[in-house]
């Protein structure tokens, strides 16, 4: 089991590939086809190119506040990658390789971004929660899923996601606790991108890893290599694997490094130095899946650079497509609040619909 | 039909609703095995098992967190906060998800929740115990906040809150869980949410109350009517929304309005029901819309608290001011 050997103290990290793609353990390296690593690898590059987009149109003031994700594209899809059909996703904000995975459309995350509320109406049958903002209080949801699946008697696994700050909220420790006594059947993935805003990871705990905090919960807990897309699915696999079989929970501590910045909003270049940001860039996921995919004689630098180019006019195309939307609709931020809406609220919508006829 | 106090009927109409829909669900400290702190869910996990009934770590947040997932996926939970006073802790997950999470998805996901709280205070309890937070919840955009004064009341709102499609904040006067008792009839039927009861119809002053003080009111309308007053008592039932309908016409008809209240006085939601007031009968006004509230103190502990609870001759005091005005 791999959470026993790379466990939470046991002061090993889980890498299957090394940075140059080159596989450094081939017992481990998990039962699945080139198409669908190939597959992965794809949507991998899917978001960053979503991701380069979305920050090129906020430049340009088009879009809002964006969260990129560059950096951690193995950690979300090579987690996303392991989950079934009917398993349920609940992110956190900056999850866009796992939504994509998860069959989230790009144009709802760019409604989203662009400041729409229509972008967290997922299709239905999309098992994927909307953005959480107030950080770490979608564990408990995560955490509430899973228990109805247990009480349904159902099989389905739920899959969380939270940041490194994210472990330092009391949500955050209530959940591994609830997710413990009722044996939920959940995985937890603290994406580790070393800095929530602009603090540090050492300066959330002491604790030497994120994941020793699975021990007090007393679930297993396992530390991956999170830009290692291989071992960031075997982690996930397993872990979902033992909780569909009745298990309970895992947490998994994906060490990555988030190499833009926090949001549009931010510098990062004032509480980090350029060479830490280089010695990370180093070990990029894609660049790594890349080499790894191109030595199988599946992938070629040509078919990269297509795929890449169709990529970025994808994403200006569906940004185009929701930059015509416009502004929200009126009755759209008043008829959402309750099934029916309360005649309180109705009268209010009137007479504010009365005033725009009149000042016209 | 069944002669129950309020407490009895809660566990009753958790019981019917857990029997009749298998995706309800009852949960909280001390909920399972020892059945509530007050007893609200005694014998409910004997009966319908620990995947349907449980005890759940001491975390109040994780208690309303988790419910948001369970009625996400499929289920209807019924979640207690042992008391009001420790709400706060999962304040968090009222505001920011249980109010929000259809709105923010657009109606995509909705959550039929109940969060039920005992709630007020003249219980004779340590600190936290007697809290009035009407306000905090009132307030919120999203949510229904619901509290019964008699224990046929408890039953048809409570049935009511579990089968709506949004989330309902259930209320539950502690000081009156064994006041006294009522014939609840065996057999289903609801309240609607949204709707106060006329108690008392009269002609000189109209008193919104609820919870406890309903029954302080009544008395107060009794020593009144002593002295010629005639009041007009209704029970708001429902903090939010609240039923302006009733309450403006009432104003309408006696031209006197008065709301007593727990909840401190300062922004508390008597100062709402005076503003629906000045603007749906202000013409018909005879005297300032009136506010008997608590005070703008901590609640106190025991040895202070008659201090701050109203009885009937205090309460009577502040209407008839009004009453002559």
């Amino acid at each position: 089991m791999l959470a026993q050997q790379y466990g939470p103290l046991q002061g090993k990290m889980l890498q299957i590939m090394d940075e140059n793609g080159v596989i450094l353990q081939t017992d481990l390296v998990p039962d699945r086809q080139d198409e669908a690593w190939l597959e992965s690898y794809m949507t991998m590059l899917k978001t960053r190119s979503a991701d380069n987009k979305a920050l090129q149109l906020q430049r340009q003031g088009r879009m809002l506040t964006y969260a990129p994700n560059t950096g951690q594209e193995a950690a979300q899809v090579g987690s996303a990658a392991a989950m079934a059909e009917g398993d349920w996703l609940v992110p956190a904000f900056r999850e866009l390789g796992a939504w994509l995975t998860r069959g989230v459309d790009l144009e709802r995350v760019y409604l989203y971004w662009y400041g729409n509320e229509l972008g967290s109406k997922f299709a239905d049958g999309v098992r994927v929660l909307p953005i959480s903002v107030p950080i770490g209080s979608q564990f408990q949801h995560a955490v509430g899923i899973a228990m109805a699946s247990n009480i349904k008697g159902e099989d389905d696994v739920t899959v969380a996601y939270i940041g490194d700050g994210g472990t330092s909220i009391g949500d955050f420790s209530e959940a591994l606790n609830f997710a413990g006594v009722f044996n939920a059947p959940v995985v937890f993935i603290i994406q580790n991108n070393q800095y929530a805003i602009s603090v540090s990871r050492q300066k959330q705990t002491k604790a030497e890893t994120l994941v020793q905090k699975a021990v007090a919960a007393g679930i297993p807990g396992i530390l991956v290599d999170g830009n290692d897309l291989m071992a960031m699915y075997a982690a996930t696999k397993e872990a979902i694997d033992r909780a569909r079989d009745g298990g309970g929970p895992t947490l998994i501590e994906a060490y990555t490094y988030r190499l833009g910045a926090h949001t549009t909003s931010d510098d990062p270049t004032k509480y980090r130095e350029d060479e830490e940001v280089e010695k990370w860039r180093a070990k990029d996921p894609v660049k790594r899946m890349k080499a790894y995919l191109i030595a199988k004689g599946i992938w070629s630098e040509e078919e990269d650079v297509r795929l890449i180019e169709q990529y970025d006019e994808e994403a200006l195309e569906i940004f185009r497509k929701v930059e015509a939307t416009g502004e929200t609709e009126l009755e759209d931020i008043f008829k959402y609040h309750f099934a029916e809406m309360p005649e309180h609220l109705q009268e209010q919508y009137d007479e504010y619909v009365q005033y725009l006829k009149e000042v016209e | 039909m069944a002669v129950m106090n309020l407490i009895s009927t809660i566990n009753h109409t958790l019981d019917q609703e857990l029997e009749r829909d298998q995706r309800v669900v009852v949960f909280g400290e001390d909920v399972g095995l020892e059945g509530g702190v007050f007893r609200a869910t005694v014998g409910l996990q004997k009966k319908y098992g620990e995947k349907r009934v449980f005890d759940t770590p001491l975390a109040e947040s994780a208690i309303v967190g988790t419910a948001v997932g369970m009625a996400i996926n499929g289920l209807r939970p019924v979640a207690e906060i042992q008391f009001s006073g420790f709400m706060y802790p999962a304040y968090n997950q009222i505001v920011s998800h249980v109010a929000r999470m259809r709105n923010r998805t657009r109606g995509r996901l909705n959550l039929p929740m109940v969060i039920r709280m005992p709630h007020g205070g003249g219980i004779k309890a340590l600190e936290h115990h007697s809290e009035s937070l009407d306000t905090l919840l009132g307030h919120i955009p999203g949510l229904k906040v619901v509290t019964p004064s008699t224990p046929y009341d408890a039953k048809g709102l409570l049935l009511s809150a579990i089968r709506d499609e949004d989330p309902v904040i259930f209320l539950e006067p502690s000081k009156i869980y064994r006041a006294f008792k009522q014939e609840v009839p065996e057999e289903d039927y609801t309240i609607p949410l949204g709707k106060a009861k006329i108690l008392q119809q009269g002609t000189d002053v109209t008193v919104v109350s609820w919870g406890a003080y309903v029954h302080e009111v009544l008395k107060a309308g009794q020593l009144l009517a002593e002295e010629g007053i005639s009041l007009e008592i209704i029970d708001l039932r429902t903090i939010s929304p609240i039923d302006r309908e009733t309450i403006i016409e009432s104003v309408q008809k006696t031209g006197r309005f008065v709301v007593v209240h727990e909840a401190a006085k300062s922004f508390g939601p008597g100062a709402e029901l005076m503003a629906l007031v000045n603007e749906g009968a202000f013409l018909y006004l005879e005297a300032p819309p009136t506010r008997i509230a608590g005070f703008d103190v901590t609640i106190p502990i025991p040895r202070g608290e008659h201090h701050y609870f109203m009885d009937a001759k205090r309460i009577a005091h502040g209407i008839r001011r009004v009453a002559n005005y």
